[in-house]
């Protein structure tokens, strides 16, 4: 007779699907965002918007649909959605041309009328054939506080009062010497690329990712912004982050590094700040660096 | 890939090459990169399609982006569009529709000799051997009415792709027949329709079928639902991929 014997192992850890909702896209799936009232979320595809419930996993109601009749007429998808922090029947979504529109699930089934339309009017000096796809939005996130949301094109960040829909409050430049590579960059399909954004826990900071995997963060009230780098050889644990800075001119200084030095396969696409602590996630290709308030 | 030659000697000012030479010098470099620029996009395009899983936000993108240089390209007279029987107006109307754009940008993927789409209906009335009404229809195919959308679908695919667009719906016909009877009626009911109902029915039909492993454990008890559950899971997956075909057909 064998005894059965308690053997110590290591931790595992592994992870199972605890419910999949199926079949309700057609197309790629870019945002899903949890609603307030903790039941419900939306997930969006290029050209739909579905809201589901937590606990039902076979029915989801269609809330947006852009598709048009014709698809040979479709010029514009969407790129990001996601609920208000507080209000459960509000929510946004951006599209490829760089517009944001706000609806309300109380004035329609079918949210395909928007409650408010945010886009700023282009500038026509800076007018070329990439403007349209350097508008596109790659993500949207509200302000904790519900006041702000903050918009990621390809090359700046903007944050827009929810009262005021024909301008943003702030624009940050993200990487503005990328400016006279567009061509390059449409070529290598860069240009392409989807940054996210984030808000610290207090929506007094923003950051987001670039290319080198550098991230960018701005202080809204100081207009402070702190270029940081991400790699094996900047970071050893505890070390302080060396503030990174990129040369624009011709004039090279120490430690700075060229437009022209950049990589561009190293590329920080997604970033994400606690909601209350100081510390944040930056995914680097394949390597997660989690970074934490110097303390001194 | 391009018929060129047409698009160079359309130069309004031939007979004022007396003219300021510094003008004449800028204009070429622009055009050559803006050409370029419309070659890549073609070029991009035509990789899209080749895609297993296409991204439709940057086709679109793409698709704009070739649209406007076309745009911008036929006012300043650059390109000129043999187009005797419609007016300005429709010319414009016919640069325009990305899926043209895609369609014939896969007929070069496929080794045809099909000009970019800034050529495409030139050569199509030209070299092709089609009748008048044919071509007719390619020109204004863009302002058919949706009830007309499967005629213009046939009259756009032509001998290129209407094998394989027919050869889509018959692997849908023929995968639904064996599982779901009562869908292939609906399917072929609304056969002529857009995408979108063939989106409507399909998601619907799924809805009923039960997936994935939680729903496994809740029919646990009935061994039969298993057993059908992962028959419906293997023509989902199969109705994905041709319901993706369709879509980039």
């Amino acid at each position: 007779v064998q005894v059965p014997t308690l053997k110590p192992m290591d931790l595992m850890v592994e992870a199972s699907p605890r419910r999949i909702f199926a079949n309700a896209h057609t197309y790629h799936i870019n945002s899903i965002s949890v609603n307030s009232d903790y039941a419900t979320y939306l997930s969006a595809d290029d050209l739909r918007i579905n809201l589901w419930h937590l606990e039902v996993t076979n029915r989801s109601f269609n809330i947006v649909d852009i598709k048009p009749a014709n698809m040979e007429e479709l010029t514009e998808v969407i790129t990001a959605a996601e609920f208000h922090p507080h209000h459960c029947n509000t929510f946004v979504y951006s599209s490829s041309k760089g517009t944001i529109r706000l609806c309300d699930m109380r004035s329609a089934a079918l949210c395909d009328q928007h409650s408010k339309f945010f886009e700023e009017p282009e500038d026509p000096s800076s007018r070329s054939f990439f403007s349209e796809i350097i508008s596109s939005i790659s993500d949207v996130k509200f302000s904790h506080s519900g006041r702000y949301m903050m918009t990621r094109d390809y090359l700046s960040v903007k944050v827009w009062d929810l009262n005021m829909e024909n301008r943003p409050v702030e624009t940050y430049q993200v990487h503005e010497y990328l400016r006279s590579k567009l061509c390059s960059l449409y070529e290598n399909d860069c240009i392409f690329d989807k940054f996210e954004c984030c808000w610290n826990g207090t929506d007094s900071t923003i950051m987001t990712g670039s290319y080198n995997n550098f991230f960018r963060t701005f202080e809204r009230n100081t207009h402070r912004d702190t270029t940081l780098e991400a790699s094996r050889e900047s970071s050893k644990p505890r070390a302080i982050l060396k503030p990174r800075k990129v040369c624009t001119s011709g004039k090279r200084k120490k430690d700075e590094i060229s437009v022209d030095s950049l990589d561009f396969n190293k590329k920080i696409l997604h970033t994400a700040w606690h909601p209350m602590e100081n510390i944040i996630a930056v995914a680097a290709t394949n390597n997660l660096y989690l970074f934490q308030e110097k303390i001194n | 890939m391009f018929v060129r030659g047409l698009k160079r000697k359309c130069f309004d000012g031939e007979e004022d090459i007396e003219g300021t030479l510094a003008g004449i010098k800028a204009i070429p470099s622009y055009n050559l990169q803006r050409q370029s620029l419309l070659d890549m996009s073609l070029v991009k395009l035509q990789l899209c399609h080749m895609l297993v899983e296409p991204n439709l936000c940057r086709s679109v993108l793409i698709a704009n982006t070739v649209r406007q240089i076309q745009e911008e390209m036929t006012q300043d007279g650059t390109w000129q569009m043999i187009n005797t029987q419609s007016s300005g107006q429709a010319s414009l109307d016919r640069l325009v529709s990305t899926d043209i754009l895609c369609r014939s940008s896969r007929d070069q993927a496929e080794g045809k000799h099909v000009p970019a789409y800034g050529t495409f209906n030139k050569d199509f009335e030209s070299d092709q051997a089609q009748d008048g009404s044919e071509t007719m229809s390619t020109a204004s195919s863009v302002q058919v009415p949706r009830n007309l959308q499967s005629n213009v679908w046939e009259m756009e695919n032509s001998q290129e792709n209407k094998g394989n667009f027919q050869k889509s719906l018959d692997q849908i016909f023929e995968t639904l027949e064996n599982k779901s009877p009562n869908s292939v009626e609906d399917l072929f009911s609304e056969v002529d329709n857009s995408y979108y109902d063939l989106d409507t029915m399909l998601t619907g039909m799924m809805s009923n079928t039960k997936m994935g492993h939680c729903d496994s454990l809740e029919t646990f008890s009935s061994p039969t639902n298993t057993a059908s559950n992962s028959n419906c899971k293997s023509d989902l997956n199969d109705l994905d991929h041709i319901v993706e075909i369709l879509v980039e057909s």
